[in-house]
């Protein structure tokens, strides 16, 4: 062994000692630039309420209006029937897969858990889009199919409905559920259902007495969340209702803005919505996190899943149902119109085409653009929102600031604003002065910025969770000053993170139509406004062809998130 | 190199106080143990030391400067110490060279000089040939080392150690006890380390300071610790003791209940005080009851309860006249059966008063 070194000494770090520590400054400006996101469009959306639309003098006029008036009660009552019906269509049938996937040998359990994540990044308008294809009343190919079958004079299905926009969410809402329950069956050790087993009961018993019941919080925050995303959800019901002219609240806040605008009426009318989503939001926070003391019970071994018996394909089939109404039945649908001259002559030769694609892609400047500006906004919205949230989280984590439970809770607080109110508070803000963002991109970015910051900052939060303090305080006491160590120790642990996190942003900015609708101009216009107004003029192949595009750019980077990160990176944050 | 003293340190946490004025000197080159059960303060008190935490109350000293005191603490990177973590806290992205010349990086020094330096301090942690490994390819042993070379390229004036040696094996801990003696006494740092093991405090410290309950009970060389200590709790936690509570009845005499005992030494004690009895073990004689031998100083009698051999040595459980348990380590057999009545006799020179 060798000799030490001689103590002959470096000398003190005087090149950092003398320089001023910056990083201070950094966290005070990210919360600065966090709060006057979040808060400044909510407050605007106050502000707006309790003025009058007409002379904008100081009132409660619109209140009075907004729930007195039966035809804007009328939405009320739809809207809490639609996100009721979803939220149990969708427990049930997330329950029933999460179950059979996690617990059961049933076949083909990694399918049906990839088609959950299919379901999950599929916007549900897109879907509705599908299903106007295979179930409109006269025209829909699974309608024409029952004439061409029965001889009947019409057929069955009528997706412009209450009880089809239902359907359509539905569908596209089960996997919040399949993936909090999935996670807590997870946690349930085996021992509990085999003890049940020893006493003499069957699956079905067990699963019904003892499994369910030890993730019933989940289930519960599965139930909450769907309600949640239905009642702010837009774009399902404004394929599906209004031209069935029966309005939900968020239809009925678009249709405030029609002519004559009563931007401060919708404003009011937001109010007691916001309340209900936050009050919703808080219960499932609650109900996820009481959840975890119930069922912990360490990681419980290895696991046994049940023999099913002859019972495996049953059950099977009864899972690929929804993977077909969601993914299978619309996709093809899509896939179908956007390579035809004319949806409505079918699936025919001499119909097929490819001139759709060439249009969206090439020819036409307007679909061109559109996409550029997709891609170029949800990149911008992903990296502020990433940055933004990794500091705030960094600060949040290492309570870095006073008041840093606060700051949590304001980066959390745009998760319970539904897109469409948002985009009220957005441009009550941002389209006078002194702030003129209104016809610019930043109007969107900024927007999709702050809808998914909650993403990225749970995200950050749970991953910067799982760094070890004592690797920053090593750095630290090696003479590293704070900021220093965030750059050379955190971040890079943080590496690959960041990047999930980027992408779960950038995912939900791309397919973001609810905001985007209300803020953008003819110089801004992004996919998603584009397939809304192609819609609303009845040209669906474009439509079509225009949504396979954007969700391939999106399963592609789903599957290289996949191979980078694993199945759950991008589901089970969420929940996080 | 340099002296850190500690001056009526306190820190509480909510309303439990976790430091209640601890004051503590550590000289220039000197390893100090700090010793105690867990939650006695001690890590807290490392924390202070390293510039993680802001005292209550109190200051710390480096040298002529307070580097920490209510309200203002000298930042870590400030304060020239290093700190060795219980976990290590090995950057898992970066490899042995990277980790340990991350130190000498903040320090502005040539690239050249740096490699010289790491493969220097590798050498002397016995890890030459491992620079290119990441943390996760190594023993636990040798991680600990990387962390304890980490710590020492940079030349603290002061050394931190967290636990350092918990998250080892047996025999792996013992070497490494010995190493860490070797490199303090090559490099001369001054040295601050915690512990919850008597046995490692013992071998590696200079001086030891036994904490309990956010205070120092005792400080002093391993040795005094061990045949001088002033509490119950020093003399129950270092080794093994048998405490008999009880006054003073006059000098020299301790009357614990119904019986009195002779003392060689009241050490401060007067008569009155109230003291505790304590004698090691391995000090205490037992013979059988009905032996013919002269009825000696300091010699009750009690019911031999259990006995259990361990290889070197007799371990015996005897319960008093009073109810009070005595145990006793015999290097042979007593020759007594378990349940019989025996002598049992605490030598004069072995009895020490402590505080209660």
């Amino acid at each position: 062994m060798a000799e030490l070194p001689a103590a002959a000494g470096y000398g003190p770090i005087s090149a950092s000692r003398r320089r001023l520590d910056l990083s201070l400054g950094v966290w005070i400006l990210a919360a600065a630039i966090l709060v006057f996101m979040v808060a400044v469009p909510l407050v605007w959306i106050f502000v707006a309420s309790v003025h009058a639309d007409q002379d904008n003098r100081l009132t409660l006029a619109n209140y009075a209006e907004a729930f007195t008036r039966v035809i804007y009660l009328h939405p009320v009552q739809n809207s809490l029937v639609l996100a009721g019906a979803v939220a149990v269509i969708a427990v049930v049938t997330g329950t029933v897969l999460s179950w059979a996937v996690s617990r059961t040998d049933m076949p083909g359990r990694e399918f049906i858990r990839m088609l959950a994540l299919a379901a999950f990044v599929t916007p549900s308008f897109l879907g509705a889009t599908a299903w106007i294809f295979l179930a409109a009343p006269n025209s829909g190919w699974l309608n024409r199919g029952w004439v061409a079958l029965t001889g009947a004079a019409r057929g069955p299905f009528n997706i412009y409905s209450l009880g089809g926009a239902i359907f359509v969410i539905a569908m596209y809402s089960y996997p919040y559920t399949f993936a909090f329950v999935s996670s807590a069956l997870e946690l349930v050790p085996s021992e509990m259902e085999r003890s049940a087993a020893l006493l003499g009961a069957g699956w079905p018993r067990i699963a019904w007495r003892i499994t369910l019941p030890l993730v019933r919080p989940a289930i519960l925050a599965g139930a909450l969340l769907s309600f949640l995303e239905a009642i702010s959800e837009f774009g399902t019901p404004a394929f599906l209702l209004i031209p069935a002219r029966q309005q939900v609240m968020t239809t009925q806040m678009y249709l405030f803005f029609q002519f004559p605008s009563r931007p401060n009426l919708a404003a009011a009318y937001a109010i007691p919505l916001l309340l209900v989503t936050g009050a919703l939001f808080v219960l499932q926070q609650r109900l996820l996190r009481r959840g975890r003391f119930t069922t912990v019970g360490g990681k419980g071994g290895v696991r046994h899943p049940f023999r099913l018996g002859w019972w495996r394909w049953p059950l099977f089939a009864l899972c690929a149902i929804p993977p077909l109404f969601s993914l299978v039945l619309p996709y093809a649908a899509l896939l179908g119109t956007s390579l035809s001259h004319a949806w409505g002559r079918g699936p025919v030769p001499g119909n097929l085409t490819l001139d759709w694609y060439r249009w969206a892609l090439v020819e036409n400047d307007t679909a061109h653009r559109a996409i550029v500006h997709s891609l170029a906004y949800a990149a911008a919205a992903a990296t502020i929102a990433t940055v933004l949230a990794s500091a705030i989280a960094y600060v949040t984590g290492r309570r870095l600031l006073p008041g840093a439970r606060l700051l949590a809770l304001v980066a959390m607080a745009p998760f319970v604003v539904p897109g469409i109110i948002l985009a009220i508070g957005f441009f009550a803000a941002y389209a006078r002065p002194p702030i003129v963002l209104y016809g610019t991109a930043w109007m969107l970015i900024a927007a999709f910025a702050t809808r998914f910051l909650p993403i990225a900052y749970s995200g950050s939060e749970s991953a910067l969770r799982s760094i070890d303090l004592e690797l920053e305080n090593a750095a630290r006491s090696l003479g590293a000053s704070p900021l220093r160590t965030f750059g050379r120790i955190t971040l890079p642990l943080l590496r690959r993170s960041v990047l999930a996190v980027w992408l779960m942003a950038f995912i939900p900015s791309l397919r973001e139509l609810s905001s985007a609708i209300f803020l953008f101009t003819p110089a801004t216009a992004v996919i998603t406004t584009l397939i809304f107004d192609l819609s609303d003029a009845g040209n669906f192949e474009a439509v079509s062809a225009l949504g396979i595009i954007m969700m391939t750019i999106t399963f592609v980077l789903i599957g290289v998130a996949y191979r980078v990160f694993g199945a759950y990176a991008l589901v089970d944050r969420r929940s996080a | 190199m340099a002296q850190i003293r500690l001056v009526n340190l306190s820190k509480r946490y909510g309303a439990v106080p976790a430091l209640d004025g601890i004051t503590l000197t550590v000289s220039h080159g000197e390893l100090l143990a700090l010793l105690g059960p867990s939650g006695c303060g001690k890590t807290t008190t490392l924390q202070i030391l390293a510039g993680f935490l802001m005292p209550d109350a109190g200051e710390v000293w480096a040298d002529d400067r307070v580097i920490s005191h209510p309200g203002r603490a000298v930042p870590p990177e400030r304060r020239r110490m290093s700190l060795v973590f219980q976990s290590y806290a090995l950057w898992p992205h970066m490899t042995v060279s990277q980790n340990v010349a991350f130190g000498l990086e903040l320090r502005r020094m040539a690239r050249d000089e740096i490699a010289r330096h790491v493969t220097r301090i590798l050498r002397v942690v016995d890890l030459d040939g491992y620079q290119d490994r990441y943390p996760h390819e190594l023993s636990g042993g040798q991680q600990q080392r990387v962390a304890l070379a980490r710590a020492l390229v940079v030349q603290p004036d002061t050394l931190l150690l967290d636990e350092p040696l918990s998250n080892l094996d047996a025999t792996l801990r013992e070497h490494m006890r010995f190493e860490i003696r070797r490199i303090h006494r090559e490099t001369g740092i001054t040295t601050i380390y915690v512990t919850h093991d008597q046995a490692e405090a013992m071998v590696i410290a200079d001086r030891v300071a036994v904490m309990y309950h956010g205070r120092i009970e005792q400080v002093g060389t391993p040795r005094e610790i061990y045949d001088a200590p002033q509490s119950r709790f020093v003399a129950s936690f270092i080794g093994l003791a048998n405490c008999l509570r009880g006054r003073l009845a006059g000098r020299g005499v301790i009357r614990c209940g119904d019986l009195e005992f002779r003392v060689a030494d009241s050490g401060g004690f007067h008569t009155g005080d109230e003291a505790v009895l304590c004698v090691r073990p391995h000090a205490v004689c037992v013979r059988s009851a009905d032996s013919a031998a002269s009825p000696a100083v300091n010699a009750v009698v009690g019911r031999l309860v259990q006995q259990a051999y361990l290889g070197g040595h007799h371990d015996l459980r005897i319960v008093l006249s009073g109810g009070e348990e005595v145990r006793a380590m015999l290097p042979g057999h007593a020759g007594c059966e378990t349940g019989t009545q025996v002598v049992v006799e605490f030598p004069v020179e072995a009895c020490r008063l402590v505080r209660p």
